[in-house]
């Protein structure tokens, strides 16, 4: 029986303003499916989002939802989290909201390893904006503000998101919905901060001058640049130079939870331990 | 609030002990001069309470968690000075827009950018009426004394969850660091006044949080709680989602300006201090100073009196919105007034446009140091 979206939608802000083929109605539909499998109640979930065509994104799903400010969605989130440390928030951002203006939050979340799934819609462009050079952007592409081709290099938010110390980073398409909806529940099942890039496309405002001007045409350049992480791993660093991993590219259980940490805090200040020292971390420096 | 205690502290730790009283839930800060104490001694405070004070990586994150906090339902607080309060600026609007109730203390230095970081200045007067862009209406209080760091902060978070918006709580480098004795109100006393926001108890299904008068302020629940609609900072409808129907986005901009324009007599606050002889003869002289600056005009005000010259201060607490009528109603009846500053003309202009008056004098100091006394003696001297 095909799945039944209604109860997790607001139906009545449909259609989404989401251009016909965008794969932003694709990672809407996996994370539906993720939520719906997790059994979790829409009114335990905070669904944040930012700026963008993927700043919507909260308002179409029938949940806690926050439109925050440009890049702010991890930082704002932050704060629902540390308040209600039982409740699951999952933010939604833009490869431009997450890694360009929304950088520094990004790296923080990752680093103090909140409980948040951030999901990034990467699809290479500002879209909304029409077609700017996005952190993402690969190099020699045409964007609106670099018409004589993107000089800027590229930028892989799942390397940062590892290297920032998120506990959980992964990677799928929107060609692969099924997989896509599986690392969701992986994603939001973690406790700790999961970085999730799902690659979509944007064929009206990528695609456009960039040879791909259907939504099947820019999909499958996606699928040419990605590969699972287990055969991109036997691959030469020559060979995966223009290639990203798909799938659970990181998950460490045993750092610890910021909420979970802060509880030390509280004891120490109600007198219920001592201080907290350095031999209370496996990793020192 | 009668019942009072006697404590020894500063400005910014009677901040941070004023708002746990208050019931802050969730502080989010960043370091900054000169109002990284409060931030100091909350992180200490608010966990034994069982609340969470977290240092973020910016001021601009801080501010967002602080709002994000405030979102879900619990009282909520971020401290800094104005480079801060200038990072902030553009989520603070998304908290007036999307109506979330959030104390925002703004312990004054010098400016403009970095300016004088350890140093005393009342620059930010201006910026507190408009730090972000388009069309609401700040709420603005000072503190003038070392106790007042204590009550306006309650008195923030109480009128925080009354108009549903940010409030801001203006102090100074020589308040902030000020160390000395207050009268307080006892914590109980300060429970007993917490009024806390508006709920809606009606089914899920009827709950329209932004459906309210025109001169009311949205009915926010908690999250997590069954009522589930959605913030933006996009105009929007009575549940929350953004729309450009144009009654509806007309009537929502409308109603934040209204909304605290209407209920000014539960926000104003002001000090008359030996204002109670001045009938407006000719010689007596009114000083409008807010802030500690107060404190010197005040020691002005006793070595004129003895001098034979009549003055008194008028005093806002609640700098915005101002206390318009009471102002004109003042500088109506006494011919010389002075208005004494640490920036140039910021409240000047706003006692010029209440009173219809061009000839209010002034006296500015932005050099980083506090005014004395006797500047403000002799400034009178001066001109009158």
């Amino acid at each position: 029986m095909a799945f039944n979206y209604d109860q997790y939608l607001r139906l009545e802000k449909m259609p989404t303003l989401w251009c016909w083929g965008c794969g932003d109605g694709v990672v809407l539909k996996s994370f539906i499916r993720a939520v719906n499998k997790l059994g979790l109640s829409q009114d335990e979930i905070c669904v944040v989002s930012g700026i963008g065509c993927s700043g919507r994104f909260s308002s179409y799903l029938d949940f806690n939802t926050v439109h925050t400010t440009h890049g702010r969605t991890v930082a704002f989130a932050t704060g629902i989290k540390l308040a209600n440390p039982s409740k699951t928030v999952v933010c939604v951002a833009g490869d431009g909201d997450a890694l360009a203006i929304g950088g520094n939050h990004t790296i923080h979340g990752c680093r103090r390893n909140i409980d948040i799934t951030l999901i990034v819609i990467q699809n290479f462009i500002y879209g909304l904006t029409n077609s700017q050079t996005s952190p993402t952007t690969p190099q020699g592409m045409w964007t609106v503000s670099q018409k004589a081709g993107n000089i800027d290099p590229t930028f892989d938010g799942c390397k940062l998101a590892i290297a920032a110390g998120a506990s959980f980073v992964g990677r799928e398409n929107v060609t692969a919905p099924k997989k896509l909806e599986k690392l969701f529940v992986e994603a939001i099942k973690h406790r700790g901060f999961s970085y999730v890039e799902a690659m979509s496309n944007c064929h009206i405002n990528f695609g456009r001058k960039n040879k791909m001007q259907s939504a099947m045409e820019n999909l499958d350049w996606i699928d040419s640049i990605t590969m699972p992480k287990k055969k991109y791993d036997e691959l030469s660093p020559e060979e995966q130079l223009n290639l990203l991993p798909t799938g659970i590219l990181k998950q460490d259980m045993e750092v610890r939870e910021y909420c979970d940490m802060y509880e030390d805090i509280k004891a120490v200040h109600q007198g219920k331990r001592g201080v907290i020292t350095q031999a209370d971390f496996k990793k020192k420096i | 609030m009668s019942a009072t205690r006697e404590i020894i502290s500063t400005g910014n730790d009677l901040a941070a002990i004023a708002a746990v009283d208050a019931g802050c839930q969730f502080f989010a800060g960043y370091p900054i001069t000169p109002s990284s104490e409060i931030m100091h001694t909350i992180s200490d405070l608010l966990p034994a309470a069982g609340g969470t004070a977290i240092q973020m990586e910016d001021e601009i994150g801080s501010v967002a968690a602080a709002i994000g906090a405030g979102m879900s339902g619990v009282r909520t607080m971020t401290a800094t000075s104005g480079p801060g309060i200038s990072l902030k600026a553009e989520n603070l609007g998304l908290a007036q827009m999307a109506e979330v109730p959030l104390v925002v203390v703004n312990v004054m230095r010098g400016g403009p950018s970095t300016g004088l970081p350890t140093r005393v200045s009342q620059g930010d007067v201006r910026q507190a009426k408009n730090p972000s862009h388009g069309d609401y209406r700040s709420i603005t209080l000072c503190a003038g004394n070392l106790a007042e760091c204590y009550t306006e902060v309650v008195r923030a978070f109480n009128l925080a969850d009354r108009f549903m918006q940010p409030v801001f709580v203006l102090t100074d480098e020589t308040i902030g660091h000020m160390h000395g004795k207050a009268d307080i109100p006892t914590v109980e006393a300060v429970q007993a006044g917490i009024v806390p926001r508006k709920r809606f108890e009606g089914a899920p299904e009827e709950y329209r949080p932004y459906e309210c008068g025109p001169t009311d302020a949205a009915v926010l629940n908690p999250m997590f709680e069954g009522y589930r609609y959605h913030f933006t900072g996009l105009h929007h409808d009575a549940k929350g989602f953004p729309t450009e129907e144009i009654e509806t986005c007309r009537k929502l901009i409308q109603r934040l300006e209204d909304k605290v324009m209407a209920h000014r007599d539960e926000i104003e606050l002001n000090e008359e201090f030996m204002m109670d002889d001045l009938t407006g003869e000719e010689g007596e002289v009114l000083i409008i100073a807010y802030g500690s600056v107060s404190l010197a005009a005040k020691e002005a005000i006793r070595h004129l009196r003895k001098d034979g010259i009549k003055a008194g201060l008028f005093r806002p607490i609640t700098l915005w919105p101002s206390p318009a009528e009471t102002i004109k109603k003042h500088t109506d009846k006494i011919k010389n007034v002075l208005c004494v500053e640490l920036n140039i003309r910021q409240y000047t202009e706003e006692v010029e446009r209440v009173s219809g008056r061009l000839d209010i004098e002034g006296l500015y100091k932005v050099n980083g140091r506090a005014i004395s006394p006797y500047e403000i003696v002799n400034k009178v001297k001066e001109v009158f």
